[in-house]
């Protein structure tokens, strides 16, 4: 009861809407294709290898992919997995830590909102 | 003769009966488990399934003592090698419950089993480093871990196919190629 208020409270609209405003951008100024060169562009990691986005969530965001302890991790792009984005808290808790991960620093506003108008992009 | 006959009946059956009885429970029942050698405690707890479990399997807390899940839930934002920090409030709660079931907490026989053979001035991060662990797998060979079928000993439903349902006896196990 809870879970489906707060999963119908929240959309990739209006995520795209909320960080365009904190970015201080139009909606319109989000760029899919800033948010794909985000989801592919490498890092070097821990263990010196290189890993990106796509690294855990495949080159593919409407395909599954995998933690490193190799459980699986349901699609990213909405169009394959409706509950993406749905959830303010989630949404949050995975950008701190994924982008501290990946990229050693937070996301800006404006790179969680291109990220998001580069997964609502798939159809 | 009739008699004794039906008396001693009713005293076998009486006896089985009550060896039955106090052979079920066993302990097991009452501590939150199911007794199986094999079979983690049932455990239900909304955070520690959905937190833990976003990543990996929800571990048992019977696997660790509550010094080692105080080290390890202490240090989320470094969560070997990776970021897992939580809210202030999902941390504490999760914490809790794991001390409360942990493997020194009394709670299960699969903790006490842990606990045999656990040096109690030890806090492993990892349930790996146990000697619990290393004794139950001690057949495995070092390169089955490292398969890219099994990634690593921490993806425990590689081999152990009902994992999810907390049975790890030996008839469910199925090393993938």
């Amino acid at each position: 009861m809870l879970l489906s208020a707060h999963a119908s409270a929240d959309s990739p609209a209006n995520f795209m809407a909320r960080y365009a405003q904190q970015a201080g951008v139009a909606v319109t100024a989000l760029s899919p294709t800033r948010g794909e060169a985000l989801y592919r562009s490498e890092h070097p990691g821990k263990n010196g290898a290189m890993q990106s986005c796509a690294s855990c969530h495949t080159a593919n965001p409407k395909q599954a992919g995998q933690t490193r302890v190799g459980k699986r991790i349901e699609p990213l792009a909405p169009a394959a997995n409706p509950a993406r984005f749905t959830d303010a808290a989630k949404v949050e808790k995975w950008f701190r830590r994924n982008c501290t991960d990946v990229l050693a620093r937070e996301c800006s506003a404006q790179e969680k909102g291109d990220f998001i108008a580069f997964l609502n992009k798939f159809k | 003769m009739n008699y004794l006959l039906r008396g001693i009946g009713v005293l076998a059956a009486v006896g089985t009966f009550s060896l039955l009885a106090f052979s079920l429970p066993s302990g097991g029942e009452a501590r939150g488990d199911s007794g199986g050698d094999d079979l983690m405690p049932r455990l239900a707890h909304k955070n520690w399934q959905q937190e833990c479990a976003s990543c990996h399997l929800a571990y048992s807390p019977a696997l660790l003592p509550r010094a080692s899940w105080r080290r390890v839930m202490g240090g989320l934002e470094q969560h070997f090698g990776e970021n897992a920090s939580l809210d202030p409030a999902t941390q504490a709660d999760i914490l809790r419950f794991l001390e409360a079931n942990a493997a020194d907490s009394g709670t299960s026989r699969m903790g006490d089993k842990v606990m045999q053979r656990m040096d109690r001035n030890t806090a492993p991060l990892r349930i790996t480093e146990t000697t619990w662990f290393v004794k139950k797998h001690d057949e495995v060979p070092r390169a089955t871990w490292t398969r890219k079928s099994v990634g690593s000993a921490a993806n425990c439903a590689a081999c152990h196919r009902q994992a999810e349902k907390g049975v790890f006896d030996e008839d469910t196990v199925r090393i993938p190629k």
